[in-house]
Formats: structure tokens, sequence, C-alpha cells
């Protein structure tokens, strides 16, 4: 059992972080349908590129195949799944009745997140839930694995859940103060990995370090720094302008403007093609920066609807091959 | 106080029906304060419908009448004689002023001529805010007075979330991050340690989650227990 052993779940992500490995995670979008096909096919992309894999849960608040059934999908392609839970869709009722089944089926990786708002999404006039909030969410699990007890407080008289529970951090969301004293939350509150918000300013990102490490959390939490490859100009100053929350330094949209210039418009392929080997070489280099920080434990990869990326970022930022859990064990 | 605002007026036509006699029933406190349903507000409700049901060629009787309170039944007896005259009553009142002249007046029709929307206050002339949501658990004494139940989109109690930027929140530019206000003021007053405290699991069974609440006070109650 994992108790014996000392992990907390026993998986593959736990593993590799707690033997001191660098780890890579990448990201499967489920379909808008109920194709699991598709799933079948990403996850044969990202095997053996990283070491675990998030499945988001109604991304953008648009409906999709949902991240737990996606997540055992991943399972039998033998892609360990980190299964996203929002808050936005779930009472505490569902989300324990879910994240029960999600550990009977073999599920064994948890992120708990917010959410983002239903008005982003294809149903905006739905009521949200938010019964819990995150760090809730975070708080409920991590009772229900240390404490075999349900939310109410009711004893879990057969197998608890024992997940390895994530958090999202956003580095960049205002006030820039408070992000580390939320990160300290998170961590009370029961969080075992973090994974960031995309992070383009390494700069920045650095002070938050600073100030993480200041508060001893990088010892307490394995953080995995965000990165996600720019496909296009228009994608890079909209992260930019728009995005809340999402800070992309002017001189990387300059890159990526440049990349494409000296290609004329009508040669589309040849113009895509420059723009995404130049995203590829931006995030291998922010690669290669994050890692230097302190307390960074690992690369979060976002690319999604491009699953194919997550492979040739990790292979260029010398990342491959992936142990595996074999060569893990005999350590 | 409670918000509200009227009703197109094609959704109260069509609430009247064919109803020949109309009373307009406006309320004089909350709605009358935020323009919606006072005195003011029923006479030119009043006026509109009958000019619209002249223009559309039927005649009907249209009157109006506004009381202090729509919610309390004193005040609402006097409108007795003239509620058991009409076919219909557009009561330009707050949900609970429409339910207290149904509970009133077993016999009348009677239909809502606002939407309730919040409860709130004047920001400035001409805008309304919410501000609170009745949650039955008040939490002001930790978020520094200002109420993330009402206020952030996602009801967080412990934000801000990853969406907050520049004091907004991700919904819209135009509302205010209320995790943000939060903090702001907590830095200002240096009570921060307070939003360090994890706040647990809300109880939202004195919400309305917990179904329609009921207040009894035994010390104020002259009536015999039924
Ligand atoms: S915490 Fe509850 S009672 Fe207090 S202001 Fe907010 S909604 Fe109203
Ligand atoms: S941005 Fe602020 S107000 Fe909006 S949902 Fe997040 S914490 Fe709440």
């Amino acid at each position: 059992m994992s108790e014996a052993n000392g992990y907390k779940s026993g998986s593959r992500l736990e593993k590799l972080l707690r033997a001191g490995h660098f780890v890579v995670t990448g990201e499967l979008g489920p379909p808008q349908s109920a194709d699991g096909e598709v799933i079948c096919q990403k996850a044969r992309l990202l095997k053996g590129k990283c070491d675990a894999v998030n499945i988001t849960d109604n991304q953008t608040a648009i409906v999709r195949l949902s991240s737990i059934g996606s997540g055992i999908i991943c399972l039998q392609e033998g892609v360990e799944p980190i299964v996203q839970m929002t808050c936005r869709d779930r009472n505490r009722l569902a989300m324990q009745s879910d994240l029960l089944a999600a550990y009977a089926l073999g599920v064994r990786n948890l992120l708990c997140l917010t959410g983002d708002h239903q008005s982003f999404g294809n149903h905006p006039t739905a009521k949200n839930v938010h019964d819990l909030d995150s760090l809730q969410l975070i708080h409920m699990m991590a009772k229900m694995r240390d404490e075999k007890v349900f939310q109410c407080g009711d004893p879990i008289k057969g197998a608890e859940p024992r997940f390895f529970i994530g958090a999202a951090a956003n580095p960049f969301a205002d006030p820039f103060d408070w992000r580390p004293y939320r990160l300290l939350k998170k961590v009370e509150a029961g969080a075992d990995f973090i994974q960031t918000q995309l992070i383009y300013n390494v700069e920045k990102f650095a002070e938050y370090m600073r100030r993480v490490r200041e508060l001893g959390l990088h010892e307490r939490v394995y953080i995995l720094a965000g990165v996600g490859p720019l496909k296009t100009p228009g994608m890079a100053r909209y992260m930019r302008d728009k995005v809340p929350g999402m800070e992309v330094p002017d001189a990387l949209v300059e890159r990526m403007e440049a990349a494409g210039r000296d290609i004329p418009k009508e040669d589309k392929e040849a113009r895509n093609a420059a723009w995404r080997e130049e995203g590829i070489k931006i995030t291998v280099e922010l690669i290669e920066q994050l890692r230097q920080i302190e307390g960074v434990a690992g690369i979060h990869i976002m690319s999604i609807e491009w699953e194919e990326g997550v492979g040739l970022i990790a292979e260029r930022a010398g990342l491959l091959p992936r142990p595996t859990v074999g060569e893990l064990e005999d350590r | 106080m409670i918000i509200g605002e009227q009703k197109p007026l094609e959704e109260i036509k069509e609430l009247i029906g064919d109803a020949r006699k109309v009373l307009v029933a406006g309320c004089g406190t909350c709605v009358a304060v935020c323009s919606a349903g006072g005195e003011r507000e029923a006479q030119i409700l009043a006026s509109a419908l009958r000019l619209a049901f002249q223009v559309d060629g039927n005649s009907r009787e249209v009157t109006e009448a506004t009381v202090q309170r729509q919610c309390e039944w004193e005040y609402i007896d006097p409108l007795a004689e003239q509620v058991a005259e009409s076919d219909v009553v557009v009561s330009l009142a707050c949900g609970i002023g429409v339910q207290t002249l149904v509970e009133r007046f077993p016999e009348a029709w009677i239909v809502p001529g606002l939407n309730t929307t919040f409860l709130g206050m004047p920001q400035e002339q001409g805008i309304w805010v919410e501000r609170c949501q009745a949650c039955g658990q008040c939490i002001l004494g930790v978020t520094a007075g200002i109420c993330p139940i009402a206020r952030c989109s996602k009801q967080l109690l412990n934000g801000p979330c990853g969406g907050s930027h520049d004091g907004k929140c991700e919904v819209n530019p135009d509302i205010e991050c209320a995790w943000h206000l939060i903090y702001e003021r907590l830095r200002k007053l240096g009570k921060l340690e307070l939003m360090l405290r994890f706040q647990p699991a809300k109880d939202w069974s004195v919400s309305r989650d917990g179904g329609p609440r009921r207040i009894v006070r035994e010390d104020l109650r002259v009536l015999p227990e039924t």
C-alpha cells in the first residue's frame, strides 16, 4: 500500500518527484464530442514524451468529454493522467463521488481548480456552483486521504481515495504581493504539487519564486513551471493584451512577428511553420531559464490542440527520454 | 435596499392579457428610491398603458395607487377596495410586495411589473450595485466589510482567483475584483493576517440552499402557536 512505502498516492508523478527527477507534464484537451478515439490519438502523441498528462475539465467553460472519463482512456493507453477538477460545475457531493470513482478506476493525480467563469464558454446562461473554492477542494481531498473522512466528517469505512493533490498558481495575477501567500494557503490546505500559469516573463517569475523561497514553500511543495509555445504573432498579441493574468513581454511578441516577416503572405504553410519553429525555440529557451531557478521541480508544457508540440519541445530542451517507472523502482 | 427594474412594456401588456380593469400598484419604499416602482413610476406606467391600449384600439380602465410599503399587511389593507374592483393588479413592488398582495388578497389576480434584481445600494445617480445575497451567515467581519458572496463572480471564500487583473475581475473589466478590494482594505488597515486564514467550506444550509427561510422570535410573538 501507498502508506507503507511512504508515498501519498504512489503515482508515477509522485515517485519521480520524490526521487528528485526534473519532471515533465503535458496537457490534453478532451473533444467536444463522445469520440474517445480522439483521446487515444492525443494520448499516443504524448506517450513517452512526458511523465503525466493534465486532462482539462470543461476547459474555458465549454462542454467536453469529462476529465475523469478521458483520464481513464489515457490510462488504457498507458499514459498517466492528472485529472483536473473545477469548482464551477459540481457541489461537494458530486466532487467526492466522482473522485471516489476516479480513484477506483485507477486515477492517482488530481489538480484542484476554481474554474473559468461560465460566461467565457458555450453555456453562459448556466448556474455556476462554487459550493467549494479550490482551497476547500484541496483541503477536502487531503482530509479524505489522510484522515479517512468525508467533507462532512463522517468516516470513510472502506478504501479512501489517495490522490497526489495538485493546485494551480498564477504568479502574474494581481495583487502580485499576495500571490506567494496564496500559494502558502494552498500548501497548508494540503497541496502536494503546483502547476503554474504560462510563464513568458521569467524575470517576474523569478521574483515570485524568490518570495516563495523566503516562505520556505519550495521545500514543502513541488512547483512545476508552466510553459507553452506561441503559435502565431496574433496569439502572442492576444495573450499580451487580452488575457487577464497573463504577461507576454513585447520582445517575445516582436520575435514572433519577425519570424514570419520575410515570408510572403500567400505562402501560409511556410509562414505557419516559421512561427511554430520560433514558438518552440522560445519555449525551449524559457525552459532553460526556468530550470535554473531554485525551487522549480519540473516543467508543465501546455500545448493544447497541438499535442505533438510537447514531444518536440521536450526533445529540444534535452528532457527526453523520460525515465521509466521500472528504472525508478530500481533506484 | 431592494433594487428592481421595470419589465418592458410589452411584457407587462402580455401579463395583463385581456383584463379590462387594471390597477397599477406602486410601492413607496425601496423600489421608489431606485426609481423603478414608486408613485411616479406607477403614474408613468399607468399613462403608458392607457396610451398603448388606445393605440391598439381597445379601451381599458387603468388606475394607479401607491402605498408606503407593499410588504406589510397594514400598509396594503387600504388597497382592498381597489384590488377587489380590478381584473388584474400590476404590482410595481419587489417580489416580496407582489407576494404580500397575493397572500392578503387571495381572490385577486396579481402580476409583477418589476424584475427584482438584487440587494444593494445606489453608487451614484443612476447606478445601483449589488452588495448582499442574504446568505444567512455573514462573513463581513473577516472580509474587511466587503462581501465576496455578492461581489466575487465565483463566490470564493479564499480569493482572489488567478483571473484578478489590475483590480478587475476576469469576467468583465467593469466588475471590480471583490478580493482585490478586500486585500487592499485589509492591507491598509494592517489586518492582512485575516486573509491568511483558511476559510472552511461555507454552510449553505442557512442560505437559500436550505429551503425557504423563516425567523421566529418567541419574545416578540403575540399570536398563540398554531
Ligand atoms: S456575507 Fe452573506 S449576509 Fe453578509 S453581506 Fe455577504 S451575502 Fe450578505
Ligand atoms: S477575479 Fe476576483 S471577483 Fe472575479 S472571480 Fe476572481 S476573485 Fe472573484
